[in-house]
């Protein structure tokens, strides 16, 4: 097992490595540049080609990528070009808002979503079957940016019941220990503020569910269908199990290995991919982040901000492939 | 063997498709009953009803689409087919077990073969101790003839080989000691020599614990070497019922002597084995007579238009065709078909 932790993590290396240099070139690709959008319009030539000798970005580009990599051997993430302080220490914030919005968000898919299939599933063509699939197909088909706009109208504005934005009450704000604002409130004791920050989450959480748990629930219930028919499954009932335990038990456990790699892929879409939500709901994660960076053409910013999204999104992966093993004992690691 | 109670007694039961195409009645008006202690045989053709039939008995017809819509399942004065499902989860398992034709996918394959005998115990005997139901079934292990009992209780069913699957799920219907085991083709998925050993397991557990089994096959050997009494069944219908050395002796019913005629005979040399001509019904297509006449040759107008009872004609011998309809028996010569 341990053997093969170890040489998926040695296989990560080329792919991220590839994916650097694709970064990296890309962004070099767009037209614009940081000195001129540092400096200002009225900059003069002098003044922005100083910069960029102070920059480094004046040496040819393989040059920049070499200072780069030799930079991520070492640990060092590079130095955002705008802040002048280091990736490293100023994208956890970031980090942290973004990845308790996507937890928070894919607990609600899951639990939702997974319920929604199985009982689909188990009353297979009832009206709950049909009613949960039309609306698990409309979640799948909506523009998110649109639910969102459109609960923050409802909750916020018509309703008055939830924030619109942001993670906390602005006048009132966390004292920070881990930047994950549910656990610092919580360790503090501060549950007058947990509620306040749980609310906030509930409408980027909910608008950022929505799809992957449209998705789950479809492909739980087809998975639940198929086990359902099994053998097994007859086996279990005529011990005189009950349909619950039937269901709950001998089903899902089969019914869940292809639901749980879905799951691993869209946690790692919403690690990545919500700068619109994050935008939508002026959420300060790492989405907004990199999307800043890119306004500013803060190179090192981008290239790392998505270098640590790549590096989860993968590690994510990686553990759903050891919990298929936990889960089935006929798939072995060596 | 007369003076034995019955245990299940079958009266009349109709289980009924409904599909797209129409109603399908896969089991029609079938009747039988087993007595305590005895194996009773149910032979026929695919799709002649015999699996639906003991599905039927443990309240597990898939539904949507089946549904049994008439006639009645009497085990000990309860008509099964009138109890609630939470009645008849007691009784599933617990009086009656069954075990199924696919041994390597009737067990989970994610859990220990342990977990699923003890769940099997679990569930009925809720005052035991986790010692008491452990036991137990190390115990059923070692009685269907498992070696290292405590060891295989660790293992995943697919370190098991097929014929050791098939003991377990036997162990597991037999752990809460049912009166009434059905076997729903249990060897058809074997080797020829598991095939015996594993016939010859259910007949000594038969007389070990005097539990009733229920053998469904479409072997006419396994119900030669195993059963006491046979049931034919054709197209959903019991078409001739009796003792196994008269059914093989005497067989009656056009359909039963094609089956046997069907059999390889040692002794013989033959270029072809003979095979009943024809197919059988398509399920769900309207029938008017005798559904076997249009594959017997021994059909006269009778059996297109009318449909014929079960005539007895013997002690415990019964026929569903008109060549034994009292009332024909000047018309036609009988010893026709007996030569």
């Amino acid at each position: 097992m341990l053997n093969y932790i170890g040489r998926r993590i040695f296989q990560l290396i080329p792919v991220l490595l590839g994916m650097t240099f694709i970064v990296f070139l890309i962004i070099r690709a767009i037209p614009g540049d940081p000195a001129q959008v540092i400096l200002g319009q009225q900059a003069s030539e002098e003044a922005i080609k100083a910069l960029r000798t102070t920059l480094g970005l004046d040496n040819p580009w393989y040059i920049q990528y070499f200072e780069y990599l030799k930079g991520l051997l070492t640990g060092d993430l590079g130095e955002s070009l705008r802040t002048r302080t280091p990736v490293a220490d100023e994208v956890w914030p970031y980090l942290a808002a973004t990845i308790e919005l996507s937890v928070f968000a894919i607990v609600i898919a899951v639990i939702i979503g997974i319920n929604a299939g199985i009982i689909s599933a188990w009353f297979q063509n009832s009206w709950f079957d049909y009613l949960a699939m039309i609306i698990a197909l409309i979640g799948v088909s909506m523009p998110i940016f649109w639910l969102g706009l459109m609960n923050q109208w409802i909750f916020s504005i018509e309703l008055g019941v939830l924030p619109t934005t942001g993670r906390e009450n602005v006048r009132d704000p966390v004292d920070v220990i881990t930047h994950f604002y549910l656990i610092d409130t919580l360790i503090q004791g501060n549950f007058a503020q947990f509620s306040i920050v749980f609310k906030h989450l509930i409408l980027p959480g909910t608008a950022l569910a929505t799809i992957p748990m449209a998705i789950i629930a479809r492909m739980t219930r087809s998975s639940m269908l198929e086990v359902m028919r099994s053998d097994y499954v007859r086996t279990a009932r005529s011990k005189g199990l009950k349909m619950f335990w039937v269901v709950y038990k001998h089903a899902l456990k089969n019914a869940i290995i292809p639901v749980l790699t879905i799951i691993g892929l869209q946690m790692g879409l919403l690690l990545g991919g919500a700068i619109l939500t994050e935008t939508i709901f002026g959420w300060p994660g790492i989405g907004r982040y990199i999307y800043e960076a890119i306004g500013f053409r803060d190179y090192p910013v981008i290239q790392s901000g998505i270098l640590i999204v790549a590096f989860i999104f993968v590690m994510i992966n990686l553990l759903v492939d050891m919990l298929y093993g936990l889960i089935d004992p006929r798939i072995k690691y060596d | 063997m007369g003076d034995r109670k019955k245990i299940l007694d079958v009266k009349g039961l109709k289980t009924t498709f409904f599909t797209d195409d129409g109603q399908i009645p896969a089991v029609d008006n079938v009747d039988f009953h087993i007595r305590e202690g005895e194996v009773l045989g149910i032979v026929g053709e695919s799709g002649c009803g015999k699996s639906v039939t003991s599905l039927s008995i443990m309240g597990l017809v898939p539904s949507p689409p089946g549904k049994i819509t008439g006639g009645e399942i009497l085990f000990q004065d309860k008509d099964l087919t009138r109890l609630p499902e939470k009645k008849m989860r007691e009784i599933r398992g617990n009086d009656i077990a069954m075990i199924f034709q696919e041994p390597m996918t009737s067990l989970n394959p994610l859990f220990t073969i342990g977990d699923q005998l003890r769940e099997a115990i679990k569930i009925h005997k809720r005052d035991w101790s986790k010692k008491q139901i452990n036991d137990r079934a190390v115990e059923m292990m070692r009685l269907v003839g498992l070696p290292r009992a405590e060891d295989l209780m660790k293992e995943y069913p697919h370190q098991l080989s097929g014929g050791m699957r098939q003991r377990v799920m036997i162990a597991m219907a037999l752990l809460c000691d049912p009166k009434v085991l059905i076997a729903d083709e249990p060897t058809t998925a074997l080797d020829v020599t598991i095939q015996a050993q594993i016939l010859t397991l259910i007949k000594n557990l038969n007389e070990k614990l005097n539990t009733a089994v229920l053998l469904i096959t479409h072997d006419l050997g396994v119900v030669a070497e195993t059963c006491e009494r046979v049931i034919v069944m054709y197209a959903g219908k019991v078409v001739e019922e009796g003792p196994v050395e008269t059914i093989f002796k005497d067989p009656q019913h056009p359909y039963t002597r094609g089956l046997l005629q069907s059999v390889p005979d040692m002794r013989f040399k033959k270029d072809r084995l003979y095979s009943i001509p024809g197919n059988v019904p398509k399920p769900g297509t309207i029938h008017t007579g005798c559904k076997f006449a249009p594959r017997c040759e021994f059909a006269f107008d009778r059996c297109i238009n009318e449909n014929p009872d079960l005539y007895q004609t013997a002690d415990n011998h019964k026929t569903r065709c008109f060549l034994f309809d009292p009332k024909e028996a000047t018309a036609h010569d009988r010893t026709a078909i007996k030569s």
